[in-house]
């Protein structure tokens, strides 16, 4: 066996055992000297993208993988002697999966090349670099697990790991109280989610998501899996910042380093891959998807409305972005939750799928533009010093790149035609119209107060006259923002590239809970 | 620090601690316990001796980067078990009923229990001891540091 | 009626949990209240895998009978364990806003909001 048959074979136990190896070793390379561990972390972090590219790439062509812990072979989901129950932790890796995988390794590899330069000279590096690494972990777990306890457990590592690095700049106790808030929330999250799983495994005697959505639709749909599911999917829906319990994500985004507000960000989106399996997988065949659809649909309408309303009322750049997020979060959650309000009905052909394919696409360019402005945000803070508003002004005359791509963002969040935020939008409105033409509407003017919003605070940053002699950012920060601008640029001129690939087997996977139990459950390739 | 009598308490009563806790992460395969536990209980060792002589002398004692070290190796060590096992799957027991260490065959039924058994358990069970001793210890070393700098 | 003890008090144990992590104002007893939560979890997970008159699901030196279900344990186990690293995290913080901001109480320690 070459090693290639053997990475392809191990890929979904490997995209979680990399990082988690590099983690564990990185304090003890850090005695070796900075560049040694940094080396160490870039090629570790790259390694996990290369994995995560080849699951797409498996993905795509030969179907679900399912991979067994500790299984003889890898492969066996069900032993002979379990009476029929898939007993060990299962991965399973779909296109939904697979994407998430993807979003989260990216993330994780541009904070890492970002943080090259902006967290040097500052104490406790070899934590910074395991805790990041960890992150990613968390990250990646959710997204491949299979496992309903093992989705809690990484969605700890994922909280635990975040809110640490939340707390990573002290700013005066100030990045310590956000954090504190952080893990209170999450932890809080986390045990009633614990909850839920201890009562989905008292009825249902399993684990494994497949096995409990099996039995769920043979006993048919009880009292108790309600309040399993509304424990669930008010919890995954907190932790994705959806509003009426997006209170954490401005002072979380806002206090952390820009690379890791990045990262959160894309942890909270882990969350909503989370929320989305939970819905279609778990709950898609038994439960009464029009109204959970119609649920999602109204926290989205909710999150867009109030997040870029907010928005306009901060004064400090990374909380404005954070509120930002908040409402970016809404538009998944309306694409995705009208393809679940038209789940099994003859209108999810016509609109249903294009809508959560506009919902899934939108994830990624959010990824992408929103980490940029993060990055972006983070650069300004590492010239400047400040997060105010009104205490910036002129930087445009000095740091040229950071305001080319700090536009580049803007201009894609606010969904203008070269840029990738466009493609998403579009698809989003044309759906969702189909549905309801108010929920359009709404979308439409967010998204034009969004660009008033981002317009604002590039003329009150870069414009202006000279205020402060500083110069450019470091090259590795550039580098950082560079990738996620070509990315931007790549996927608003050709779409079709991430939406033959990424977007269309994701939403399809997620679409199709059917399959995804008998793959795992037998039969199959 | 505290009285002499205290002092004379904890020296008597630290070796039986660490021998207590070495005992419960080697048979964790075996009876109630395991990595965790006995990591946690060696700790307790460590926070006897933190209280009884006081923050400023133990910190010539116990190092902090010491502990942190230990923990990183007893994480290094079980993810590479887990990594051992990689041929068949990640994680995959390797070990068990192969005759080799950990290697002997479960007898079917009520026994007085065999240590020679189960395979990688016992090896990942001292991995996480080692970290969970090595992690307890920081943390409790690292939050007396603190409290001291608040102190002042 | 007996036997559903352990639930009713796994739901006061989280009425008792969620009360000091709302109503109380300082840190460090919003970390009890958060592991008080965190115990009426663990006890709802015990109490769904007792059988009765169970003994430990473990064959060493065993008496014989039912066990008790296995699988909760465990669970319980990797959750007491996540519960120490919470605990530890947050009352790291703790020293920290206490070294910072001289005070544990909840109504002081604001400093975002401004």
């Amino acid at each position: 066996m070459s090693v290639w048959d053997f990475i392809i074979t191990n890929a979904p136990a490997l995209a979680i055992a990399v990082p988690l190896l590099g983690a564990f070793l990185t304090p003890l390379i850090y005695r070796a000297g900075r560049k040694t561990a940094l080396i160490w972390v870039l090629s570790v972090l790259s390694f996990t993208e290369f994995l995560a590219l080849l699951l797409v790439y498996l993905v795509n062509t030969y179907g679900i993988q399912v991979y067994v812990f500790g299984g003889n072979p890898s492969t066996l989901v069900i032993p002979p002697d379990s009476r029929g129950i898939p007993i060990r932790i299962i991965f399973t890796v779909d296109g939904m999966s697979a994407f998430t995988a993807l979003i989260s390794s990216t993330i994780g590899l541009v904070a890492g090349i970002y943080s090259v330069a902006s967290e040097k000279g500052r104490g406790a590096q070899d934590k910074f670099f395991a805790l990041l690494l960890l992150l990613v972990v968390g990250m990646m777990g959710m997204a491949l697990t299979g496992d309903i306890f093992n989705f809690f457990v990484f969605l700890e590592i994922n909280s635990l790991s975040a809110a640490a690095l939340v707390s990573y700049r002290i700013h005066g106790g100030k990045a310590v109280e956000a954090a504190f808030k952080y893990a209170v929330v999450s932890s809080i999250g986390a045990l009633m989610i614990l909850f839920a799983i201890a009562i989905l495994y008292g009825e249902y005697d399993a684990l494994n998501m497949a096995m409990i959505a099996e039995r769920m639709y043979q006993t048919g749909f009880s009292t108790m899996d309600i309040i399993a599911m509304a424990l669930i999917v008010v919890t995954l829906a907190m932790k994705c910042g959806a509003v009426p319990m997006h209170y954490w994500v401005p002072d979380g985004y806002g206090e952390a380093p820009g690379e890791i507000s990045a990262m959160i960000m894309v942890a909270s989106q882990a969350s909503l891959y989370g929320l989305f399996r939970m819905c279609f997988t778990v709950f898609g065949l038994s439960a009464n998807t029009h109204s959970l659809g119609w649920f999602l649909i109204i926290l989205g309408l909710l999150s867009m409305f109030i997040g870029v309303t907010m928005a306009f009322l901060q004064h400090d750049i990374k909380r404005l972005m954070a509120y930002h997020s908040v409402s970016q979060t809404g538009y998944m959650l309306l694409g995705v939750g009208v393809g679940l309000a038209t789940l099994g009905t003859s209108a999810f052909n016509q609109y249903g799928l294009f809508a959560m394919e506009g919902g899934i696409f939108h994830i990624l360019n959010n990824m992408l533009y929103k980490g940029l402005l993060f990055l972006t945000a983070g650069a300004i803070i590492y010239r400047v010093g400040t997060s105010d508003l009104n205490k910036m002004g002129g930087l445009a005359h000095s740091m040229k790149f950071t305001a080319i791509f700090y536009l580049i963002g803007a201009l894609a969040i606010a969904g203008i035609p070269p840029f990738n935020g466009f493609v998403s939008k579009l698809m989003i409105y044309e759906s969702v119209y189909q549905l309801n033409p108010f929920l359009a509407v709404v979308a439409a003017i967010v998204s034009m107060l969004t660009l008033a919003s981002f317009l604002k605070v590039f003329h009150s940053a870069f414009m202006g006259p000279k205020l402060y002699n500083v110069k450019e950012v470091p090259k590795s920060m550039l580098i950082a923002m560079g990738i996620l601008s070509f990315f931007i640029v790549l996927f608003g001129i050709f779409p079709n590239i991430a939406m033959t690939y990424l977007v269309a087997p994701a939403a399809h996977a997620l679409a199709d809970p059917v399959g995804y139990i008998t793959r795992v459950l037998g039969g199959g390739p | 620090m505290m009285s002499k009598i205290v002092r004379t308490q904890a020296n008597f009563l630290y070796p039986f601690i660490l021998i207590f806790g070495f005992y419960i992460v080697a048979h964790g395969h075996l009876t109630p316990g395991g990595g965790f536990q006995g990591g946690a209980v060696i700790a307790t060792g460590i926070a006897l001796v933190i209280v009884a002589y006081g923050y400023d002398r133990i910190k010539s004692w116990i190092k902090k980067s010491t502990l942190t070290a230990t923990e990183s190796i007893g994480l290094l060590c079980f993810i590479l078990t887990a990594f051992i096992g990689i041929g068949t799957s990640f994680f995959y027991n390797f070990l068990a009923n192969s005759g080799l260490l950990f290697g002997d065959r479960v007898s079917y039924g009520v026994n007085p229990g065999y240590l020679n058994t189960a395979g990688t358990l016992p090896i990942m069970n001292l991995a996480v001891g080692i970290e969970v001793l090595g992690g307890l210890g920081a943390i409790l070393m690292y939050m007396m540091s603190y409290g001291k700098e608040v102190d002042k | 009626m007996i036997f559903n003890a352990p639930f009713i008090s796994v739901m006061i144990l989280v009425i008792f949990g969620l009360y000091a992590m709302v109503f109380r104002r300082n840190l460090i007893k919003v970390v009890i209240g958060l592991d008080i939560v965190e115990s009426a979890v663990n006890l709802f997970m015990v109490s769904l895998g007792y059988v009765k008159n169970g003994i430990a699901p473990i064959y060493t030196n065993s008496p014989g009978g039912a066990m008790v279900l296995p699988t909760p344990q465990a669970l319980t186990l990797t959750s007491i364990v996540i519960g120490v690293a919470t605990s530890a995290m947050l009352l790291s913080f703790c020293i920290l806003i206490y070294r910072y901001y001289g005070t544990l109480d909840t109504r002081k320690v604001r400093r975002l909001r401004e």
